[in-house]
């Protein structure tokens, strides 16, 4: 209920805007990576960006999350100013990502996993001398969340000894525990067999109600499932932005990214 | 049943250590032992960092030492002599020395981090060495006694070895407590993979900061006891090279173990003490013990006692120890693996 109203609370002082990024720029060396990108994301949007290899996607994600500064512009989150706060600065305020490739902790067991992304921001991660076990409620919960993907059996497990398929639904389910009021997913089926890939679609779409999403992928079918609304990358820079059909149609996009039509 | 054959175990062992120096065994290796419970400890402090903080500390020996110079310093200059405020002391100097190691080293990750801890071991070492007024230089500190524990009178050998055993029996079981908790699990976290603990909002540095403070609270406990036991502290005490023997021990014993490091302490304790009565060449001995055990125990000397207890039962040995080896994830990830195809 709390947590609830203060999402509200902080959007309202969003004016209405989750995530909003202007002028970013980023420069490796003489290399620049992203030139001057805008980008305006409501709450309860859930928007996918595309682009080819290289196209500044994964560093866009990282400028927002707070793993690199940006060179020039501003990010800003739920109405303030990140652009200087730190990741985990920013994952306390309801930013949560998952990685392209699968950043786990391989050998926590799979409970483990999901109850470091639980306690996050609770006291009880400084309690020294007490065992775990005395936070039963706890573990209840994460045994709760992996329920909802059927991955309960492996509750035991360490992540290293799951399936590919299975460490990816735990990649989000690590961010979705994060409960967090902006999802970032990085090409969240990377790598997946069509069926393992259809799970997390289905997965994606049923959180799709109750959180923002911002979705890198290449699958199309994937894309085209889950957002609403889709902003093309090219060279670092912003080359379409609008809702799915109309970029869908828009032959410059058809061009440089699909180098046919969709 | 599992859990009550621990029980059986810890218990026997302790049973034994409260009875070894009653039952004749010469004062020599009561000595000995005694030196095994103090180096376990801070072999234990070390554990600590690198099995379940993913730090690899190179300047344990010095924080070792400023434990054990603050018992010279503190009776030679301050007149602080009574147990519980000379143990204080210790632990005090030991945590505000990784205080500063901490917004130094912590800095960089790694590599960068292992020789920066490096290079404040031999500062702190060179501190001991040349600031003659107030650490004795080489000659070290001489002098030192040991105070009564309560109404005990421990200045004899016996005496001693209880002191120490209690000491690290408790300091096992608080860090075993640390481990198991939530924060401890905030540790492993940090250890496997920092960039998602950032990702996920927690605060790696001040995660390694803190751990690093409590690891300095144990090495510094070990310094105390160490002055008290040689009634002398000298800059060996805290050099690169005691360092280094840390390491070894914990290496030994089995990294992310903890009560393998008694086993790591104990081998290089008893291997250097009697061979060196032998040969000055001890080390070249400790070294083919060390790689014998790197080659075919990665896991540590701990995971021989169980392997070798499933193969006296005829059981073949499909054996993972509970915190695993840093080095050698893949390896131990597939034991169970192979475990679970057995029928």
């Amino acid at each position: 209920m709390t947590i609830l109203r203060q999402a509200q609370d902080d959007i309202a002082a969003g004016d209405g805007v989750c995530l909003a990024l202007e002028g970013v720029s980023k420069r490796f060396g003489s290399l620049s990576v992203l030139e001057d990108v805008s980008l305006k994301i409501r709450p309860g949007e859930r928007c996918g960006i595309i682009g080819p290899n290289g196209a500044g996607k994964s560093t866009l994600f990282n400028i927002v999350a707070g793993e690199l500064p940006c060179t020039r512009g501003s990010v800003r989150f739920l109405g303030r100013d990140v652009t200087r706060l730190s990741a985990h600065a920013r994952a306390r305020r309801g930013l949560a990502r998952t990685f392209q490739t699968t950043t786990l902790f391989p050998r926590l067991t799979v409970i483990e996993n999901i109850v470091l992304a639980l306690q996050a921001g609770s006291a009880e991660r400084f309690a020294m001398l007490a065992p775990r076990g005395r936070y039963r409620a706890r573990d209840d919960e994460a045994r709760a969340l992996l329920d909802r993907v059927g991955l309960a059996r492996h509750a035991e497990s360490p992540v290293d000894a799951l399936g590919y398929g299975d460490k990816r639904q735990i990649e989000i389910l690590l961010a979705l525990a994060q409960k967090p009021k902006l999802l970032l997913l990085d090409e969240p089926t990377a790598g997946l067999a069509p069926a393992d890939a259809s799970l997390v679609t289905e997965m994606l779409k049923r959180e799709r109600g109750g959180v923002t999403m911002v979705l890198i992928e290449h699958d199309m079918g994937v894309v085209f499932d889950v957002v609403e609304r889709l902003t093309v990358l090219h060279h670092g820079r912003v080359v379409a932005d609008g809702p799915l059909d109309a970029i869908r149609g828009d032959a410059q996009v058809q061009e440089i990214y699909l180098g046919g039509k969709l | 049943m599992k859990a009550r054959l621990r029980l059986i175990v810890v218990l026997a062992g302790l049973v034994i250590a409260l009875l070894l120096p009653r039952l004749g065994v010469p004062t020599f290796y009561v000595s000995l032992l005694t030196q095994t419970w103090i180096f376990a400890i801070v072999a234990m402090s070390l554990d600590f960092l690198i099995g379940f903080t993913g730090l690899v500390n190179f300047s344990q020996a010095a924080l070792f030492g400023v434990g054990a110079y603050a018992v010279a310093i503190g009776a030679t200059k301050f007149h602080v002599t009574a147990f519980v405020p000379v143990v204080a002391l210790g632990i005090v100097s030991a945590v505000a020395t990784a205080a500063i190691f901490g917004l130094v080293a912590l800095r960089s990750e790694g590599v960068g981090f292992i020789i920066i801890t490096i290079a404040l071991n031999e500062i702190v070492w060179g501190l001991a060495y040349q600031w003659v007024s107030v650490s004795g230089g080489d000659n070290g500190i001489t002098g030192i006694v040991r105070p009564p524990v309560g109404p005990f009178d421990v200045s004899a050998n016996t005496g001693y070895y209880y002191v120490c055993l209690a000491f690290f029996a408790i300091s096992l079981l608080l860090l075993m407590l640390i481990v198991r908790s939530p924060f401890g699990l905030v540790l492993k976290g940090v250890r496997e993979t920092p960039r998602r603990m950032r990702a996920l909002g927690y605060n790696v540095w001040l995660y390694r900061y803190l751990a690093m403070m409590i690891s300095a609270a144990f090495a510094g406990v070990a310094g105390v006891l160490f002055a008290w036991y040689n009634q002398f502290v000298g800059p060996v005490a805290l050099s690169l090279d005691q360092s280094t023997q840390i390491l070894i021990m914990v290496i030994l014993g089995g990294i992310g173990t903890l009560y393998g490091q008694l086993f790591g302490a104990f081998v290089v304790v008893f291997l250097s003490n009697e061979l060196s009565a032998v040969t000055q060449r001890w080390e070249m001995v400790l070294g083919v013990v060390y790689f014998i055990v790197v080659m075919y125990a990665p896991g540590g000397l701990v995971v021989l006692v169980p392997r070798l207890w499933a193969r006296l039962r005829g059981r073949r040995a499909s054996l993972v120890p509970s915190e695993p080896l840093l080095a050698t994830s893949g390896g131990v990830a597939n034991a169970p693996a192979e475990a679970a195809e057995e029928p």
